[in-house]
């Protein structure tokens, strides 16, 4: 570029007039280029400032401290109509987040299941898993959010009917009705934190056991139990420390209360709509971008697996999938960044989303213009960082030349 | 101060000017290309008289309910709009233009309306939107004429066997977001320590279709749009209002602020037409009650020789005479729209004449 160029002819001062100058036109292109971006976003500024002040309407981030004076349903955060409306955008971030890292995960999955499904040459599995990728994909999202909200989760059985259910089974502690999937909460008690250690103990136990086999595999070709013992680490040390300290957990069963059961865990329909659609909505994209991700990975290389005696599912799973997600992970960024923005229509169902508590807000407070340059930095940082982190993933999975 | 600080006396000025010039043809150039959003707002908040620039472009762009909320602003099956709110609209036309049809209809859903009235996209809000302290300051609009003396109310279904709103202790509540039904909601609740659920929809359509499917024990909004909800039900028999009206929801048209020839062309519409119940001139009697002789009749109708109200309101002189052929009285409106005449059978209420024990009254017209 201009420095460069500045640079190969530092030695040698050019014959050239100032205009024609290479280095210096660069860098007067450069300036002016800032300039005017500098300009531009400094005239939109201003001139939105003027115009709002013209027309009467107060502007700045300072409403954000007031209170908020509406109740959310949904929030996993302490939250009540006394709080700020920078509260409720908190609450509302953290819904948005977590329907979509629910998303993401469930999307990947699904996404992978169906995708080495299609490539199946069992006549059924791959078939069924065509029809899926076709129906999902080419279905608006918000028509599959719909689907779920008001075609599936409207029907099931009405909270009378649960209360009917309830005096009929008094046992019963976990409930499916079109208020939600009810179920009982746990509540931890005294010392429930060293089983939460005797977990993470044993979880990086497994880890160095799993080092240490695959050590002595390579030394020895021989494989020492792996599975066995790792779950004897992960499961059954937590819950020996469990049984000994005298199982200190109990649960919060939910109840029949005067209109909804009173108690217990709550997955609203909301959320469960949305968080269903983008997923299975998702997974069709990401099986395609599996399929093609494997059928790059040449024939041969199965072929060859085949020849060293793995099995189909090792060969799949160590070497055909290995080497698919060099091809796999650019484009799975791209709809894990879709995703996360098709979460903003929760709106439509009522799922207190950023989107929904931001236009909620918009409307109590009239600050249009600072909630959507709120909306607009979230969503970008949000991004940003989706696409950062997969981005690590993928120069840490891209082929080591050695 | 030092001497090399002061400023040079005129050849600095000249380039000051020159420089002021430059600038001034930069910040052309880039408005230009900046374009669209922020200019949008530029260009109709630079002017403040509303009644020109409807007359020069010859319509009402009137923001209305996109929901269809039968009797104050909905859509029938031949798309041609009736209501409350949509009579406003063509009474302002009527008045402007001696021509009701002369009205362009923004459908707005709650969250949209003010930034669509703040944006200079529509003329004037008359979408049963609530007059209150923050709306008229804090987003920079004017309220004045009332079409409609609300509460917020609750329907629940009548199975449930509640008769009040104070049993609703524990409920999931449907609701629309971005309404002062909202927060009043949340101060019922809270003032009689009573919990609730809340389950918020951005579009009244969703809302209505969520409670129709059980997913809430009780809807709240305002209480006619109750009515007028309750018969979108499947079964409307098996709902039922309760009797408890839990604010003040003064419906009326919102104009931008610090226009107040508009502001008095609409408001003023307003009163015509109660001013029209009042003076029992009907849609039907009007040219008859132009012979009266009773002044305050004469004046209201611009009979009177040298009357000159309609001229300063920026009106033809007959203008209140429009207004009432093209959509009766006040009285006559509400019975169409919303009273016996319609399917939603309010009572007059606190809409009635302030002589009948209402709170619909117009200032006198002189």
């Amino acid at each position: 570029m201009a420095v460069a160029d500045a640079r190969t002819g530092s030695g040698d001062p050019p014959k050239v007039s100032l205009l024609y100058n290479p280095a210096l036109r660069s860098y007067v292109y450069q300036a002016a280029t800032l300039i005017l971006i500098v300009w531009v976003i400094w005239y939109a500024w201003s001139n939105a400032a003027q115009n709002l002040a013209r027309a009467n309407m107060t502007t700045g981030f300072g409403f954000l401290n007031s209170r908020a004076g509406f109740d959310i349903a949904q929030s996993l955060i302490a939250y009540s109509a006394d709080s700020t409306y920078f509260r409720a955008l908190q609450v509302s971030l953290v819904n948005t987040l977590v329907v979509a890292a629910c998303g993401i995960v469930t999307a990947t999955i699904v996404g992978l299941l169906i995708g080495i499904g299609r490539l199946s040459p069992n006549w059924l599995v791959s078939r069924l898993c065509t029809v899926y990728v076709e129906i999902f994909r080419n279905i608006p999202p918000l028509l599959v959010i719909f689907f779920w909200y008001l075609g599936v989760l409207a029907l099931l059985p009405s909270i009378r009917s649960i209360f009917q259910h309830v005096k009929d089974n008094p046992n019963a502690v976990f409930f499916i009705s079109n208020r939600g999937i009810y179920m009982p909460a746990p509540i931890f008690g005294e010392g429930f934190g060293y089983v939460i250690a005797a977990f993470g103990v044993g979880v990086v136990a497994a880890i160095a056991y799993t080092a240490w086999a695959n050590a002595r595999q390579r030394a020895t070709g021989q494989r020492p139990p792996v599975l066995n013992v790792n779950l004897a680490l992960v499961l059954l040390l937590p819950l020996v420390v469990f049984a000994l300290l005298g199982r200190p957990l109990s649960f919060d069963y939910p109840i029949p209360g005067s209109f909804n059961m009173r108690g217990g865990m709550v997955v609203a329909p909301e959320f469960l709509a949305l968080y269903l659609a983008l997923s299975l909505y998702t997974a069709a994209f990401i099986a395609e971008i599996v399929r093609a991700g494997i059928r790059g990975v040449p024939q041969g290389q199965s072929e060859a697996s085949y020849a060293l005696g793995l099995r189909a599912g090792l060969a799949t799973r160590l070497v055909v999938l290995p080497q698919a997600l060099r091809i796999i992970i650019p484009p799975l960024t791209s709809q894990y960044l879709n995703l996360i923005k098709n979460s903003s229509l929760a709106v439509a169902v009522g799922y207190a989303d950023l989107v929904a508590v931001g236009g909620t807000i918009l409307n109590q407070s009239g600050h249009s213009v600072e909630i959507i340059a709120i909306w607009m930095m979230v969503y970008v940082t949000i991004s940003l960082v989706t696409s950062l982190f997969m981005n690590w993933f993928n120069a840490k999975m891209a082929l080591v030349e050695r | 101060m030092p001497r090399r600080f002061r400023k040079t006396p005129t050849p600095g000025k000249q380039q000051n000017d020159n420089e002021q010039r430059l600038l001034n043809m930069a910040k052309t150039i880039v408005a230009a290309l900046v374009g669209a959003a922020v200019m949008g707002i530029g260009a109709s908040a630079a002017q403040a008289d509303t009644l020109s620039d409807v007359k020069a472009k010859g319509f009402v762009q009137c923001g209305v309910n996109g929901s269809n909320l039968a009797g104050f602003g909905a859509q029938d099956s031949a798309g041609n709009w009736a209501g409350l709110d949509i009579d406003l609209c063509k009474a302002v036309a009527a008045a402007i233009f001696g021509d009701a049809t002369k009205v362009k209809y923004t459908p707005l859903s709650a969250k949209d309306r003010f930034p669509a009235l703040q944006s200079g996209e529509i003329d004037m809000l008359a979408r049963n939107t609530t007059w209150s302290t923050s709306r008229d300051s804090q987003l920079g609009f004017d309220f004045r004429a009332v079409t409609y003396y609300d509460g917020q109310g609750f329907m629940v279904k009548k199975e449930l066997g509640v008769k009040s709103a104070l049993e609703l202790n524990g409920a999931s509540v449907c609701v629309q977001s971005g309404t002062t039904t909202e927060l009043n909601l949340a101060d019922y609740f809270r003032s009689h320590n009573m919990e609730f659920k809340p389950v918020v929809f951005e579009a009244q359509d969703e809302a209505d279709a969520a409670y129709n499917a059980g997913r809430c024990d009780a809807y709240t909004t305002d209480a006619s749009g109750l009515y007028s909800i309750r018969l979108k039900m499947t079964n409307p028999d098996d709902h039922m209002v309760l009797p408890e009206i839990i604010s003040k929801e003064p419906l009326g048209a919102a104009v931008r602020q610090n226009d107040s020839k508009w502001l008095d062309v609409v408001s003023w519409s307003h009163y015509a037409l109660v001013a029209a119940e009042e003076f029992g001139i009907t849609q039907a009697n009007v040219e008859e009650m132009k012979k009266s002789d009773n002044p305050d009749i004469k004046r209201f109708l611009g009979e009177e020789a040298d009357s000159t109200i309609g001229a300063d309101l920026g009106l033809p002189s007959d203008w209140a005479v429009q207004i009432i052929k093209a959509v009766g009285n006040y009285g006559e409106s509400f019975e169409r729209n919303v009273g016996q005449g319609s399917p939603l059978k309010i009572d007059r209420g606190l809409n009635a004449l302030w002589n009948k024990g209402g709170l619909q009254y117009a200032p006198p017209i002189r």
